[in-house]
């Protein structure tokens, strides 16, 4: 049954992706639609095994790799990680590819599109139920596949294919990161079975390594480089340049991919690595620190874009940089609680902005909508739903898991906890604004599109609309149903077993009072705020930008990370590239290689034409020449 | 001695060959013609699977031997194999015929010619994979040469004979040195047969000079950077099949030199030059990526695509780690596919449009959609995505690099992120964005031949990427039996 899980997408995608010109769009929309819920169904059925009965099983298929010492196998792990992300990346995909029937009836390739999301589904559960490292990366790169697939689905559009290579070439520069780890991994245990590796962790725990002529510790190592895997996959500071671009792929897809589960891979490595990283605190601190960055650094840019699917976008990479920070201090589980969450609010976001760009005919810019809430009242209360959910609204989803990763950083302790804490909650107040102005210059206001009369503005048929509805319904309720498992200090009985691991046991304390009261607060008073900049005194809002214009240029251009990446690495690649090629491999190598010796044998053999003149007096001459040299010779001699 | 199978196998192409030569060359018989070279070399292939069906993988000593006296106390002609040779003689007798089916459109004239060239051509290259002479194994590396040379030179393109001199010109060179160098092991220890060479062992004092010599052979037929130029002329002036025997065959000729006699003749040499070896290979994988990424001309990016990929299979080799050498040795199986298919896929649209500039594409993938499938499938194979063949070897080649040189390895997997870039975006611009082109609107999409011999070519790409223990099963034994003969010669010197 496990296997169906894993294997019924991979069915549907091949059926969809081969036959589905032979069986039709409306069957093969049907069919991956229906294999991917049955998957959704087991794997709940599965989870709910793991929290009551402890189940847990490691099934291999078959073996892939065997070379020497290294064995690898196709398997299947479940344990209580694994089965939590089953049910996050089976129930959104089943629930995407329902509303992809509505959101893509107008595209003609729709067999093409369910058999990419299906295939994307297969390569996120090998990644998830791996219980190698290798398997994992198979289902790394192929979750990176399918996303580059996705992205440039619209292939005439040249933005669209620009994003997809983009995407795909910044998740290999992670990927080289985690590769190295894998081997580094290899080299040190011998072997890269999860199992055998986290147990031979304390084993090597001093050991020291000289990497690049430096001294370091050899665990230090192994989480740096898989870090920077993660850093790719989710979109973190430096790496995160391909998630806003990824935009250009159909909205399914974004709420799929790139909120929801692939962009989340990152936060699992690092989650399932977790008996490795305990052991490495100054790799931990970085990752506090890089999450801390991308959430503040991605709120900021929020706040001034105008295209509806890139501020949601921006947002995921700040609530990701949340993920990390949880993940940093130590509290793995907030981490997962909060994925947990952020998977089913950010999709019906993502899938709500999808609706209301349906509604206004592929209008994406905020500006150009505004004051149509009466018209779509369904996905109005779906949005604010997922945005009271995604600010962290009291007894909402979002409350608890990100209120709980603040209080876990402040519970941490130390500075790196404090700092993450105050980056945390001024985030959350940013993270409301951005928010709020997102709903109330889409929906109020005066309406401002001058192609689409408001008449024209329309709801989203039911196929689109029942996917909103179940996913806000884990908006709502995901948050409080599971806090007690995910998090719950209390009861002492530990959900996730061996899956994670804590050298010490997170603290049970609880932080004071005032800090407890801080984040909500400032969720509350944000809404007024908000509505008072972007709708009642739009003026300010403007005024205040036009004051500080290079700032407001500063995050318009998303801190000039795309122009400098554009001189740094592209340009002088290809400079470099064009050097080799033009220079070193024409002028110099074939320049004295082979067109050297071979003009230089034809000169050679020009000057002894000359010789050949025919003319006795010369050949005289030269005769007569010759034979005094000699004489001259042998009387010096 | 049982039936002499590998001789057979030598010599089924050629008097296939010999068949066609003195059959007339009236235009109607062209056809004939083609079915007598792919009866012969789909014969050969049978053969060949037969050969691997029965070859025992539990032992590293040579099997189907034969050894008989040439001329008398000097050479033996002496073949036989082991693991890692069977699996090229595979390659070899698997990618002719699909060749031969592929000669349709792209060669005009002289068609029964050109067949004989490619038939004369694989038995040459089994020969080289099965020799166990030095003198045998020289002469048949040798004279590989001269039906390409003639292919390049005699249905090549516009710069056909500077392609060809060229190409000629480099060899030759390293080819001098290592004949020498034969001559000289022949004085030194008295045979040149290979297996008692194994036993016997070479003189330390004499090794670097030997290995320096097979290497200026073995380095330009790789191609290794700085030798690397000939390759992309020849390939870019070659017609698609000649391209296709030069890229899957002709270049691991090289890797299997190292392997055989680099390795096992001279292993404290082979130790001292390991240096040399990983700066060659690694600014190999780095300067021809590079390059490869500002190519205009479809032909010539895949061709500075494979000296990279070739760069990985000799920074393999000289690991001396198990899964260095199964890396490069499944990495070189996988090259030999996927690049005859990137040659091939670049042949089907140059029938169509007679140009190798990527510029004149772009939106193939509205008109041509089957063809689109495949490419993508073999673009992914080269860019090394887990799943296809081309993974496997480099992320084996990688391990066994880590091990020995983290450095190195840490260099290498750079090419692995350009790798992606060069490929993805030479896709980009010739099978995605808008069909500007007027022209390109009338191209027809993949006759039943190209379909059938690029399907050929994806299906082993697809299972030994999900399943690579047949190949690893075959070569283990003799790679593992290769490394402890050489740790063992390192620990008595």
């Amino acid at each position: 049954m496990e296997l169906l899980i894993l294997f019924l997408p991979l069915i549907a995608s091949i059926i969809s992706g081969f036959f589905g010109r032979y069986i039709g769009d409306r069957n093969s929309e049907i069919l991956t639609s229906v294999l991917v819920s049955i998957s959704a169904i087991l794997s709940i059925f599965v989870l709910y095994q793991v929290i009551v009965n402890q189940f847990e099983e490691n099934i291999v298929i078959a073996t892939w790799i065997n070379s020497g010492s290294l064995n690898v196998n196709w398997s299947m792990l479940i344990d209580p990680l694994s089965a939590v992300m089953l049910v996050v990346v089976t129930s959104v995909s089943a629930l995407v590819h329902i509303y992809s029937i509505g959101y893509m009836s107008h595209d003609p390739h729709k067999p093409r599109f369910m058999a990419y999301l299906s295939l994307f589904t297969f390569a996120m559960l090998m990644l998830v139920t791996s219980d190698n490292f290798v398997q994992l990366f198979f289902g790394w790169e192929g979750v990176g596949l399918c996303s580059y697939f996705l992205i440039g689905f619209w292939f005439k559009k040249e933005s669209a294919n620009a994003a997809a290579i983009k995407a795909f070439i910044v998740n290999r520069v992670g990927d080289f990161g985690f590769a190295l780890g894998i081997f580094l991994i290899f080299y040190l245990f011998g072997t890269v079975n999860y199992s055998e590796v986290f147990q031979e962790i304390v084993a090597i725990q001093d050991k020291n390594l000289l990497f690049l002529g430096l001294e370091i510790k050899a665990i230090d190592l192994i989480c740096f480089l898989l870090f920077i895997g993660a850093m790719g996959k989710s979109a973190q500071i430096l790496l995160h340049t391909w998630l806003p671009d990824a935009m250009e792929g159909p909205t399914p897809v974004s709420a799929l991919i790139h909120a929801a589960t692939m962009v989340t891979a990152g936060v699992f490595l690092v989650v399932r690595c977790s008996p490795i990283y305990e052991y490495s605190p100054l790799i931990l601190n970085l990752v506090t620190i890089i999450g801390m960055s991308t959430a503040f650094f991605a709120a900021s840019v929020a706040l001034v874009q105008t295209d509806i699917k890139k501020i949601i976008a921006y947002s995921t990479c700040s609530q990701l940089g949340y993920m990390f920070f949880a993940a940093g201090v130590g509290a793995y589980n907030v981490a997962m609680f909060h994925l947990f969450t952020h998977a089913f609010f950010k999709a019906l976001l993502f899938l709500g902005s999808g609706s209301v760009i349906h509604a206004f005919k592929d209008e994406q810019n905020i500006n150009k909508m505004g004051g149509v809430w009466k018209n779509l009242p369904y996905t109005y209360t779906f949005m604010i739903i997922g945005t009271l959910a995604l600010t962290g609204f009291p007894l909402l989803s979002g409350f608890y898991s990100k209120d709980a990763i603040i209080e876990f950083a402040y519970l941490k302790g130390n500075t790196t906890g404090y700092y993450a804490a105050g980056i945390g909650i001024f985030t959350a107040f940013l993270t409301a604004i951005y928010s709020w102005r997102l709903i109330f210059k889409t929906f109020h206001g005066e309406y401002n599109n001058k192609e689409i009369k408001i008449e024209e503005t329309h709801e989203s048929p039911l196929v689109m609309l029942l996917p909103l509805f179940l996913l806000s319904i884990g908006a709502i309720f995901s948050g409080f149903l599971f806090k007690e498992l995910f998090i719950g200090y209390t009861s002492g009985y530990n959900f996730w077993g061996n899956s994670i691991k804590f050298l010490e046991p997170l603290s049970s304390e609880h932080p004071p009072l005032w800090f407890l009261l801080l984040t909500p607060c400032l969720v509350l008073i944000s809404i007024p705020i908000a509505y008072y900049l972007f709708v009642k005194n739009k003026e300010l809002p403007n005024s205040i930008s036009s004051i500080n214009k290079p700032l407001y240029n500063f995050l318009v251009n998303k801190w000039y990370f795309d122009e400098l990446y554009e001189i740094i690495f592209i340009k002088s690649s290809k400079k470099l590239g064009l050097f080799l090629w033009k220079f070193c491999d024409g002028t110099i190598i074939d320049g004295f290689g082979p067109d050297g010796i071979s003009s230089f044998i034809k000169r050679c053999s020009l000057k002894a034409n000359k010789f050949q003149s025919g003319f006795i007096y010369q050949y005289a001459f030269i005769m007569l020449l010759g034979f005094s040299a000699l004489l001259t010779y042998l009387i010096i001699k | 001695m049982n039936f002499p199978i590998l001789t057979s196998l030598i010599l089924l192409p050629t008097i296939g060959a010999l068949f066609l030569f003195f059959t007339k060359d009236k235009s109607e018989s062209n056809l004939t013609a083609k079915y007598v070279a792919l009866f012969t070399t789909v014969v050969n292939f049978l053969i060949s699977i037969y050969l691997w069906i029965s070859f025992d993988q539990s032992t590293s000593s040579f099997q189907f031997i034969e050894d008989r006296a040439w001329i008398d106390g000097f050479i033996n002609y002496k073949v036989g194999i082991d693991g890692i040779s069977i699996l090229f003689i595979i390659l070899t007798t698997f990618i002719t015929p699909l060749c031969i089916i592929s000669v349709n459109n792209s060669v005009k004239n002289r068609l029964r010619d050109f067949l004989i060239a490619i038939l004369i051509m694989e038995s040459f290259m089994i020969g080289v994979f099965c020799a166990l002479d030095l003198v045998v194994f020289y002469l048949f590396f040798e004279a590989g040469l001269i039906p390409m040379f003639l292919i390049i030179g005699i249905w090549g393109g516009s710069k056909r004979v500077y392609s060809a001199f060229k190409f000629f010109l480099y060899t030759l060179l390293g080819s001098v040195l290592m004949l020498v160098a034969i001559i000289s092991i022949y004085w030194i220890t008295g045979t040149t047969d290979v297996v008692k060479l194994y036993e016997l062992g070479i003189d330390v004092k004499y090794q670097n000079l030997l290995w320096l010599a097979f290497f200026s052979s073995f380095a330009v037929k790789t191609p290794m950077w700085p030798v690397h130029t000939w390759l992309p002329d020849a390939h870019v002036e070659a017609p698609t099949a000649g391209s296709v025997l030069l890229a899957a065959i002709l270049l691991k000729m090289a890797g299997y030199g190292f392997i055989r006699f680099s390795l096992g003749l001279f292993p404290i040499a082979s130790d001292v030059f390991t240096p040399l070896i990983y700066t060659l290979s690694v600014i190999a994988i780095i300067f021809t990526s590079l390059i490869a990424l500002m190519q205009e001309d479809m032909k010539k990016l895949i061709a500075y695509s494979s000296v990279a990929h070739m760069g990985f299979v000799t920074l393999g080799i000289f690991t001396l780690q198990q899964q260095g050498i199964e890396g490069s040795i499944i990495q070189m199986i996988s090259h030999g596919l996927v690049s005859a298919a990137l040659f091939l896929t670049v042949g089907v649209i140059y029938d169509r449009m007679h140009s190798r500039l990527i510029s004149t594409y772009g939106g193939l993938v509205s008109v041509i959609p089957k063809y689109s499938i495949l490419f993508m499938l073999f673009a992914l194979a080269s860019l090394g995505l887990p799943g296809t063949s081309g993974f496997v070897g480099e992320f084996l080649i990688l391990m066994g690099a880590f091990k020995d040189n983290f450095l190195v390895a840490v260099m290498a997997s750079i090419g692995v992120i350009l790798g992606a870039a060069y490929i993805l975006w030479l896709y980009k611009r010739v099978v995605f964005g808008k069909l500007i082109n007027e022209d390109l609107k009338k191209i027809l999409d993949l006759n039943k031949s190209e379909y059938f011999i690029l399907s050929c070519l994806a299906a082993p790409i697809l299972f030994f990427g999900f399943y690579p223990d047949p190949l690893i099963n075959t070569i283990e034994v003799s790679v593992t039996d290769l490394i402890n003969m050489n740790t063992t010669n390192l620990a008595s010197k």
